[in-house]
């Protein structure tokens, strides 16, 4: 399964090779306010100005990164390189269209139901986004939302692989979007000890397996990529950037919010995608963790790492310190990141870390970025639920 | 907004408004044969989105089987100038 386009939309950068470049660089955009948005986002840019209010931000970024992806992937369907039927579109989000939600609710509560529009349903929807998409380019094979919390990227790219695996589809348009820094979403999530207060230090909020993390950075955004077979590719002569070559997921059932402790989830998830990919751990070049930034997740994924790796791991960053946490886009941005990564040899470091708090074999990249030679990645994503994503990318060598 | 007052010009100019504001209508191309669906491309929603502009400069409740036949900027207007003879 190749990847033939890749597209992102984050708080670092409203494409995927600055989103890189801004993470390489290990800067955080964390603002005052301990969040994380995309900003200078124009949505006119990419969308008719007549339906920009028809769409929710989540719509929007998720429309955009698709663009982006879709157009690295010289994919048409009014043209002969793909039948539209054989497109199908798989992205996820956490929660939704929340700003439209929350708009709606004050609108009903404060002016009553008469006043509340028709647009608040289609701008809500989670599954907004896949059809907005589908609409969009013209696909016509099926058009999905996997919603598993922080885990709807990853879901959604290796779901969507599945697709294409099992013969439903030749194409898939996958990803996540979300865009969910609204109050009410912050105060749900900071009352129950998510986020970060690290209010003296806005900047080093987000400090993934550092011992003084308190919490996550509510970040915003999109990933897609575009996923077909090999064969496919070849034939309609497309670059290829790289392969999904496997997929993991599994639950905890442990907690409905708190990760098991053992991380015995997330460690199956991680063998799961690696036996599927046909490796061995030992061909892992690096690891694009989920490091949230919270203290029961690094604490967990980082044992599960030393138990998957059986010593000392390969090494592993997490982006999450430079663009927050972005919640149902998360894992797809975090696979394309992790794909650029080892495709250029170049490991982000963490953002923020001065004092690491894990198993002295987890090797946290550190400061400045690690060149590698291995181009096999494998990025984690877990979500609330006790939802557990793991993929195994390859890059292939730029041409 | 109670407005007693409003002249069929006061109605017709917030249909003007509505369509500027909801559909990214060019105000200079749009007269009272101006058609929603066929001249502007509205959908069904973005009629009701118009609907739910001219109930709250007017103050007025226009239901949703009234909309049927409601072609038009001037046959909007109308519906309007009917509904505040009716509660006047």
């Amino acid at each position: 399964m190749v990847v033939t386009g890749v597209g992102v939309v984050s708080p670092a950068g409203l494409d995927a090779h600055t989103t890189f470049d801004h993470v390489l660089a290990a800067k955080g955009v964390t603002t005052a306010e301990l969040t994380a948005p995309v900003v200078d986002f124009d949505p006119t840019c990419w969308i008719d100005p007549r339906e920009v209010r028809r769409i929710d931000r989540v719509g929007q970024f998720g429309l955009a990164a698709a663009a982006e992806a879709i157009a690295q992937a010289g994919l048409t369907t009014n043209g002969s390189t793909v039948d539209p039927r054989r497109v199908a579109v798989v992205v996820g989000s956490g929660v939704g269209g929340l700003t439209t939600l929350e708009d709606g609710v004050e609108t009903r509560v404060t002016k009553g139901s008469h006043r509340v529009g028709p647009l608040l349903v289609p701008m809500m929807m989670p599954n907004a986004t896949a059809g907005l998409i589908a609409l969009r380019h013209g696909f016509r094979g099926a058009a999905l939302a996997v919603a598993t919390a922080c885990a709807s990227g990853a879901n959604s790219i290796g779901e969507g692989m599945h697709l294409i695996r099992s013969g439903r589809a030749d194409v898939v348009v996958a990803g996540g979007s979300e865009a969910a820094i609204t109050p009410t979403a912050l105060a749900g999530f900071a009352r129950m000890g998510a986020l970060s207060s690290r209010t003296s230090d806005p900047a080093g909020a987000s400090r993934p397996f550092d011992r003084d993390r308190d919490g996550f950075v509510m970040g915003e955004g999109a990933g897609i990529v575009v996923l077909e077979s090999e064969d496919h590719a070849t034939r309609r002569g497309a670059t290829i950037l790289g392969e999904v070559a496997g997929y993991g997921a599994t639950c905890d059932a442990h907690h409905l919010t708190a990760p098991d402790p053992t991380g015995q989830g997330a460690l199956e998830s991680m063998r799961l995608a690696i036996a599927d990919a046909g490796l061995d751990p030992r061909s892992i070049g690096h690891v694009n963790a989920h490091g949230t930034s919270t203290p029961l997740n690094d604490r967990a994924e980082s044992d599960a790492l030393v138990a998957l790796f059986g010593g000392p791991t390969p090494p592993v960053t997490s982006t999450k310190g430079v663009t927050g946490h972005l919640v149902g886009a998360a894992g797809a941005v975090e696979a394309v990141i992790g794909l650029l990564s080892a495709r250029s040899g170049r490991v982000p470091p963490v953002a923020n870390l001065t004092d690491p708090d894990v198993d002295p074999d987890v090797d946290l990249v550190r400061d400045e970025p690690r060149s590698i030679n291995g181009t096999v990645v494998l990025s984690n994503s877990f979500g609330f639920g006790g939802h557990n994503a793991a993929l195994v990318l390859i890059a292939r060598p730029s041409t | 907004m109670t407005t007693p007052t409003a002249t069929r010009q006061d109605i017709v100019d917030t249909v003007y408004e509505a369509c500027v504001e909801i559909l990214q209508a060019d105000r200079s191309t749009l007269s009272e044969t101006t058609a929603f669906a066929a001249d502007l491309e509205a959908d069904s929603l973005a009629l009701v989105e118009i609907v739910m502009v001219l109930e709250e400069r007017f103050d007025l409740r226009i239901p949703e089987e009234d909309l049927d036949g409601v072609d038009t900027i001037g046959a909007a207007a109308d519906l309007v100038s009917e509904r505040l003879a009716a509660a006047a």
